[in-house]
């Protein structure tokens, strides 16, 4: 399979006060049609930084430093902001977190879905709307051309959330990064909108990149997993291999302390600490203060380690470990 | 949204009934008008006479209960010094207060918030800097120096534009009318401006504020998201997302602006009501005092009814009458 979003060295940063903050360094992956990622990581990772790089909406004082992002084929980094905008929407789309937020609340649903598709169409009322309604039918809203009508006030936070995804959906891109689409969502509705959203990415043939701190909603759905910490992806793999067998200690970590690793009554395990200051990482790797198998090596930073369709940044991966040493 | 608006008036009458009290007893307690209606030589026979056939002699709740038959029959009474009707009055004057304020209202609003939503849109820029230095240059100059400068500059100096009146009027429906000349547009011009100034200023930093916001919502970034242009995006969503509280502040400055123009029609000799009421709180005449100020409170009343209809028009949940978040 090609892929359809290739991203190579990407570097996002920001200029503060107190210096230049790396929010993503050095981020390579890529993604074939159809395909589904998890990029997983603690708050403040550079998970969301990532996604909103892919689509160049990156506000000053934030910058792309550097790096390659090609999309079916064309280099998005250092495209002029107008020829950006007019893949946004067509080509690469976006969902956030809140469905509350995300939507206008002085404007119906239908002229907001109007807006998104006039973006890129030139289209009449009539036909627009009968494209809306269609876009509402697939993601399960029911009457869906009565609620074009409607305020998002008047529709529930999975059925706002499903909204989105319709607007995302109208002109059927290539990429769709769903940036916590179900963080602020009640848990049955979350698996529905998991299940919608992997059924649409295999029916249109979208390929996605799931953003999530919650390694159980991205393990339902997920065919690789990269784990990103301080603005590095620490670890990278098949979804299944890296869930069962994890390189990286913060992969562990993230692991052991999903409740469903713990038996009941045993309190929660946690990684502790938390995550460093992008502005005063430690020298080395960046995961070491916290991390219980450092040793000295660790003041040196890591590079990649490739096994097969793997990889790692780590001196001292789990489940290999031993055998190195025994080596 | 029927029963919003019955609502709504039934609120305004209750507050209009509660203002009218309050203006009435305020007024009464304020002073004895009767020395200033008879001449200082008078006997007292004639001061009697006088406070008899003002009605000054009866209890304060009666001369309430007079005050409102009247009133309810469109009669304020008659001024005690241009022995006059108070309406006729200040419906000589009201037209003159009513186009000053809209226009200066209309034009601090236009620019305050396109200035404003440009200083929110590019806030780091050297222009946005500039407004925003503008605008607090426009909250902190006294206004009646403004004015002063104003005509100092405008109208000695320069000669460009008249110092004060109201220029040639036209007739449009029995009221005479300024701006509906090409010199009575020049006469407004100056007072306008310095009207304005401070509202502008208001304008300004409220738009900012907002756009600043807006631009930084979720709302916004989805949009980006979808591919949607940064015009599109300001003129349906960060517009319609601010016009709220541009709003009212709108409507309450629109009310305080007819009812507190005193200072600049001083400073421009504009012959509008501001003008009056000084006068007549100077010579404590009642029936014009009274007039004024429940006339101000039914202005209030009927803004703020306005501005919640506009609200309801605008904001579907205000509609519904229910928040769910």
């Amino acid at each position: 399979m090609s892929a359809v979003l290739e991203v190579r060295g990407l570097r996002t940063e920001f200029l503060t006060a107190a210096g230049i903050l790396r929010a993503v360094d050095d981020i390579s992956f890529s993604l074939s049609a159809g395909e589904i990622i998890g990029l997983v990581g603690e708050s403040g990772s550079g998970k969301s930084v990532t996604g909103f790089s892919l689509l160049g909406l990156i506000d000053p004082p934030g910058r792309i430093a550097g790096g390659s992002v090609r999309l079916n084929g064309a280099e998005l980094v250092g495209m002029t902001p107008g020829e950006l905008r007019r893949r946004r929407g067509r080509e690469i789309a976006m969902i956030f977190q809140d469905p509350i937020a995300t939507l206008n609340p002085l404007l119906t649903v239908g002229q907001q879905m109007a807006m998104a598709l006039a973006a890129h169409e030139r289209v009449s009322t009539k036909a627009a709307a009968d494209r809306c309604t269609e876009a509402l039918a697939r993601v399960g809203i029911p009457s869906p051309r009565a609620r074009l009508s409607a305020y998002p006030h008047e529709f529930s936070g999975g059925m706002r959330q499903r909204v989105a995804i319709a607007i995302a959906l109208l002109h059927r891109p290539a990429v769709i990064v769903a940036d916590e689409p179900t963080t602020a969502l009640d848990v049955s509705i979350q698996a529905q909108i998991v299940a919608e959203m992997r059924s649409l990415a295999r029916e249109f043939g979208v390929a996605m990149i799931w953003i999530s701190h919650d390694l159980a909603v991205v393990s339902g759905l997920a065919s690789r997993i990269l784990v990103m910490y301080a603005g590095r992806i620490v670890e990278e793999g098949p979804a299944a291999r890296v869930l069962r067998d994890p390189r990286h200690p913060y992969t562990c970590g993230l692991l052991d302390s999903l409740p469903a690793a713990t038996a009941p009554g045993v309190p929660l395990r946690q990684i502790p600490g938390a995550m460093p200051s992008l502005l005063a990482l430690p020298p080395g790797c960046a995961f070491q203060p916290r991390c219980a198998c450092a040793t000295p090596d660790c003041a040196v930073a890591p590079e990649m380690t490739v096994e097969r369709d793997r990889s790692w940044r780590c001196f001292h991966p789990a489940g290999v470990a031993s055998e190195r040493v025994a080596s | 949204m029927l029963g919003f608006v019955v609502q709504r008036a039934f609120q305004a009458f209750v507050v209009m009934v509660v203002m009218s009290m309050i203006v009435f007893v305020g007024v009464y307690a304020v002073g004895n008008p009767v020395d200033i209606v008879i001449p200082p030589d008078a006997t007292q026979a004639m001061r009697a006479e006088a406070i008899h056939r003002l009605g000054l002699d009866l209890p304060l709740w009666q001369q309430y209960g007079v005050f409102v038959w009247r009133l309810l029959h469109g009669d304020f009474g008659r001024s005690f010094v241009y022995n006059m009707p108070v309406l006729d009055l200040i419906g000589g004057r009201l037209p003159a207060t009513l186009e000053l304020v809209l226009i200066s209202i209309l034009f601090a609003t236009g620019v305050g918030v396109s200035l404003g939503v440009y200083a929110g849109v590019r806030p780091s820029g050297l222009v946005a800097k500039s407004i925003m230095g503008l605008s607090i240059l426009g909250f902190s100059v006294p206004s009646f120096w403004v004015g002063l400068i104003l005509i100092l500059t405008f109208a000695v100096s320069l000669g460009w534009l008249p110092a004060g009146g109201r220029g040639e009027t036209v007739e449009v429906f029995g009221v005479p009318w300024s701006f509906l000349t090409l010199d009575g547009l020049g006469h407004i011009v100056l007072p306008a401006l310095n009207l304005a100034l401070f509202k502008m200023a208001m304008m300004i930093r409220l738009a900012r504020a907002g756009t600043r916001e807006a631009m930084l919502s979720d709302t916004v970034k989805f949009a980006r998201a979808a591919g949607i242009s940064e015009g599109t995006i300001l003129r349906r969503h960060v517009l319609k997302l601010i016009s709220i509280p541009i709003i009212t502040v709108f409507g309450l400055e629109l009310g305080s602006t007819v009812a507190f123009a005193v200072v600049t029609e001083t400073i421009f000799s504009w012959p509008g009501i501001g003008k009056l009421i000084i006068d007549s709180i100077g010579v404590l005449d009642r029936p014009v005092m009274v007039a004024y100020l429940v006339l101000t409170a039914l202005l209030f009343v009927m803004i703020n009814f306005t501005v919640d209809l506009v609200f309801a028009a605008i904001d579907p949940r205000v509609r519904s009458g229910k928040t769910r978040t």
